[in-house]
């Protein structure tokens, strides 16, 4: 029990997928303008993450220790259909939810933090509880860094700032702050 | 030739149209992991960009992008495989991000706006072209890293004992600041050249 909580919060905090080890930066950059679309296309991102994470256990356990030069190939092919089967399942079980997501759902197909979901998972031999609770971790850790950045977006349009900065040039000098800000929670569980 | 000098600067697909940042900052806190990330993935970009060029009238148009990622992982398999047997040192360093390379934007982008309309010999070059100016904007950022946060350039010792290296430099917020104060620059130096031909223009 103690070993999933350190999972949960080392993805969470500590190695946030976004901040830390840089993955998903394009719809970190790219679509942070507003707290509500954050607020959804991470809740997107938590969700495919978890299927992933099914899906990675699943075909670790019974095809890729017989044939280890397909991880690759059958990642990605998981991760697309597995985002089409979603996006289908949602679409017909929950309409209103499936707007709200709209064209941020197929887009998680290429975002890295899935692959590197699937891949870091695989290299630290995670079980499926352990699997679970690391994509869940991460998830809201990408989420927590979507809201943070577009809260700060939203307020920084009344701020008078430089021509020459504006747009992704202030947006990278913001992300490292709040980069620096993480750092500070590698302190949490020092004993481990 | 147009088509391979275009990626180099005035398309330079990190500096100008800000795509495939996530290996740009994650692995560039050296020169040489900068520099053995970018030619990593000019490799698979020449290779996939000539093979889906060769490839673009038989694969039916519905089914294109699959098709396409199915070609870049397989190539990006070949790829890990190969360093981890000969480079074994460099592929350990880079770790979870030769992998990436998968879903890295530049590649699929480039594999849909440009090699899936054009002849294979013209792909090439703009493949060249955009992994060039890749490893271009990787290598400078790796080089500002290297030498601000551990006083080194390609592990050769610049400012001696005395020097004392700003380690943030090295840590990932590091990588967010020295893009930021890149595309600073640059935007600065696009302002001053469109002044100085407005005023030749007068």
């Amino acid at each position: 029990m103690e070993n999933l909580i350190w999972i949960f919060v080392s993805a969470l905090l500590i190695n946030n997928f976004t901040l830390t080890y840089f993955l998903g930066l394009c719809s970190f950059f790219g679509v942070t303008t507003k707290i509500d679309t954050a607020i959804r296309l991470g809740l997107a991102n938590i969700f495919v993450m978890i299927i992933t994470a099914l899906s990675v256990y699943a075909l670790n356990r019974w095809v890729l220790s017989y044939a280890p030069y397909l991880q690759m190939i059958s990642f990605i092919i998981v991760i697309a259909s597995s985002v089409q089967f979603v996006e289908m399942a949602i679409k017909k079980l929950s309409p209103d939810l499936f707007k709200a997501l709209g064209i941020y759902l197929p887009l998680i197909t290429t975002n890295c933090a899935i692959l590197a979901l699937a891949l870091f998972t695989t290299n630290k031999g995670y079980g499926l509880a352990e699997g679970l609770v690391y994509a869940l971790g991460a998830g809201l850790g990408i989420t927590l860094a979507l809201v943070t950045l577009a809260g700060i977006r939203e307020e920084s349009r009344l701020l008078d700032i430089p021509i020459l900065l504006q747009g992704t040039a202030m947006n990278m000098i913001i992300a490292g702050i709040l980069s620096m800000a993480f750092m500070g929670f590698a302190g949490l569980f020092s004993s481990h | 030739m147009e088509e391979f000098s275009k990626g180099l600067w005035k398309e330079n697909q990190i500096f100008v149209t800000i795509l495939g940042l996530c290996p740009a900052l994650a692995v560039t806190n050296s020169a040489i992991n900068g520099l053995s990330m970018g030619l990593s993935t000019t490799l698979v970009l020449i290779l996939s960009n000539f093979l889906i060029s060769l490839l673009r009238n038989v694969i039916p148009n519905q089914v294109r992008i699959t098709a396409f990622i199915v070609i870049i992982a397989t190539l990006v398999q070949v790829i890990d495989f190969s360093l981890a047997a000969m480079l074994p040192a460099i592929h350990k360093e880079l770790g979870a991000f030769i992998a990436l390379i998968v879903v890295n934007c530049i590649i699929l982008g480039r594999a849909e706006s440009f090699a899936a309309k054009n002849r294979p010999w013209l792909s090439i070059l703009d493949g060249a072209g955009m992994g060039i100016g890749f490893t271009f904007a990787l290598l400078s950022i790796g080089v500002i890293r290297e030498i601000l946060g551990n006083g080194s350039l390609f592990n050769i010792d610049l400012f001696g004992p005395n020097y004392e290296p700003w380690i943030i430099m090295i840590l990932p917020p590091g990588g967010f600041f020295t893009l930021g104060f890149l595309l600073w620059l640059i935007a600065w130096y696009a302002q001053k050249k469109k002044i100085r031909t407005q005023t030749e223009n007068k």
